[in-house]
């Protein structure tokens, strides 16, 4: 009886002891959350900056613009990413636009279709254009693939493309951007949109009116589904933050989105 | 050393009481956040209304009330047949050595994530009933197909337990009577443990309408009132799941009245399960 109880005791003590030894050992290092689309992007240039900064440990995590933005005021995250505009009592935070994007409609890579106006586009989301042959080609329901509400990609196709027209609630809704690609290259009668940046060849990006979407035409501001990618803060960051904001800014980063497929907010790299 | 025990004990309450504080504390925290909205737009328009556009402050749950049902429904009528041959199979018919296999497989269907469930579904059922029953693929039938499964471990460890738990004279009086063995499962044994069956399905009930990421991947997440089995739907826990990431202000509210409502149809199942579970003792 008396082993048992002892037994318990140090069993008890041991358990405080870790319970506190993981409450002094904070993470060294800093937090960027927020936005799916920024994601990828973040967490290849945080691999890029610790190369040059040994010693820093970043940690990328996604759970979308809003989720970010809420991070940063309870102060959970260091960096939020959002990628649509700041609205409400956002504003008061201190945001950079660290790129652009451009946001694709894509289809299957096997259907024959290449080019559509926005005004065809708005019908066939609205729910107005429901088959495929209304746009010549075979005879087969038009499958909608969307993102669910209060996404950055949807809210920027929304105001691009939609208007005031609704997206049809018989769209299919699909949580990040892969799930789209995903669902759409797996489904010939689908359409859908996604950041250009993530097409690739599983999927087919449309042009606009004849316009295709890349590097040139977003430049020219012929292709103009363009949004910003934001990065945000509490106040103007100092330290490790602002060293890893003004990384991202930096020439060498900015040509790496470039290379990703995101619009650059250089100038100088815009024009070449 | 009275003394030292009793200070262990205090412990060991503490401990125990908070997972209770715990869940508490979730619970108060749902409705607190939730209540609000169900109020300003009015319980009818949330729980009856047909449309669910955020957006433009339309917070309509009733499509997905209804496809929650629809896709558990799908589940129970695959689910509950495959369940109960198992379960007969696994307390009666098995010889001893496959059993020893059998039993640890089942429960080892309950310890696969969710997600690779639905994985599987969306690689695998998704593609096929798109091309051979047509539409989207990602549909209810796809989304109460793999339910069923997730449902199994559910129903058979339960209703197996409830049927080893019968009195070993129900099964020796049934066959000194001259029934066959399949006469004394189906006739005797089976009516006799009804009450622990019908609570093993209300429990996989429970369990398939709280099942959320394996949804999410396949149900294909349509925010309309599904009319085919062949449709997207949307349940009430994929609605959480899917717009938590980007919502804020009355929209995340409205995901917190979401699960009030799924609070209250998960309470109303449990509780039923014991109620019946109970109901066998007496």
């Amino acid at each position: 009886m008396q082993a048992n109880s002892k037994a318990s005791l140090w069993f008890l003590t041991l358990i405080l002891i870790l319970l506190t030894l993981g409450c002094q050992r904070s993470r060294a290092g800093m937090t960027v959350a927020g936005s799916t689309s920024v994601e990828p992007f973040a967490e290849l240039l945080a691999e890029e900056y610790i190369s040059h900064h040994p010693g820093s440990h970043i940690y990328v995590q996604g759970g979308g613009s809003t989720a970010g933005i809420e991070a940063v005021m309870s102060r959970t995250a260091n960096i939020g990413m959002c990628s649509r505009p700041l609205m409400g009592k956002e504003k008061n935070l201190y945001a950079v636009t660290i790129a652009k994007d451009a946001i694709a409609i894509i289809l299957h890579p096997q259907n024959p279709i290449q080019d559509l106006s926005l005004d065809q586009i708005r019908e066939v989301f609205s729910g107005k254009i429901r088959n495929w042959k209304e746009l010549g080609r075979p005879h087969h329901p038009i499958v909608l693939v969307t993102r669910e509400e209060g996404s950055g990609t949807r809210e920027a196709f929304q105001k691009f493309v939609m208007g005031k027209e609704d997206i049809s609630l018989e769209a299919l809704v699909q949580d990040s951007n892969g799930a789209v690609r995903q669902v759409v290259a797996s489904n010939r009668n689908t359409i859908g949109y996604i950041s250009l940046g993530l097409v690739n060849d599983q999927v087919k990006a449309l042009k606009i009116s004849g316009v295709e979407p890349n590097m040139t035409n977003i430049d020219n501001g012929r292709y103009t589904l363009v949004r910003p990618f934001l990065f945000v803060f509490n106040e103007e960051p100092v330290g490790e933050e602002k060293s890893f904001l003004e990384f991202f800014l930096s020439p060498l980063a900015q040509k790496l989105l470039l290379k990703e497929g995101l619009v650059s907010v250089l100038p100088k790299l815009v024009q070449k | 050393m009275n003394f030292k025990e009793k200070i262990i004990e205090k412990i060991f309450l503490l401990i125990a009481l908070s997972s209770i504080t715990i869940l508490a504390l979730i619970t108060f925290f749902i409705f607190e956040e939730g209540i609000p909205l169900i109020l300003k737009i009015g319980p009818k328009a949330f729980l009856l209304g047909e449309k669910w556009i955020p957006s433009k402050g339309l917070f309509g749950i009733f499509p997905m009330i209804v496809s929650s049902f629809w896709v558990t429904f799908g589940a129970l009528l695959l689910g509950i047949p495959l369940g109960l041959a198992c379960t007969i199979f696994l307390s009666e018919l098995i010889p001893p050595s496959i059993g020893i296999l059998l039993r640890p497989a089942i429960q080892l269907l309950a310890a696969i994530p969710s997600v690779i469930y639905g994985f599987w579904g969306l690689i695998v059922l998704v593609p096929l009933i798109q091309n051979y029953l047509g539409g989207p693929g990602l549909s209810v039938l796809a989304g109460s197909l793999v339910l069923s499964f997730m449902i199994l471990p559910t129903i058979i460890t339960i209703s197996e337990d409830s049927l080893k738990a019968l009195p070993p004279s129900y099964k020796a009086g049934a066959l000194a009577l001259g029934a066959t063995h399949w006469q004394a499962i189906w006739r005797v044994l089976i009516p006799a443990a009804k009450s622990g069956i019908v609570a093993s399905i209300i429990l996989g009930m429970g369990r398939a309408i709280g099942e959320t990421m394996a949804m999410i991947m396949i149900l294909g997440n349509a925010v309309k009132m599904p009319n085919s089995f062949l449709h997207s739907a949307r349940t009430l826990t994929t609605n959480i799941g899917i717009e938590m990431g980007y919502a804020s202000g009355d929209h995340r509210q409205a995901l917190f009245a979401t699960g009030i409502v799924l609070f209250f149809i998960i309470m109303a199942l449990n509780t039923l399960a014991i109620f019946l579970s109970r109901r066998r003792i007496h």
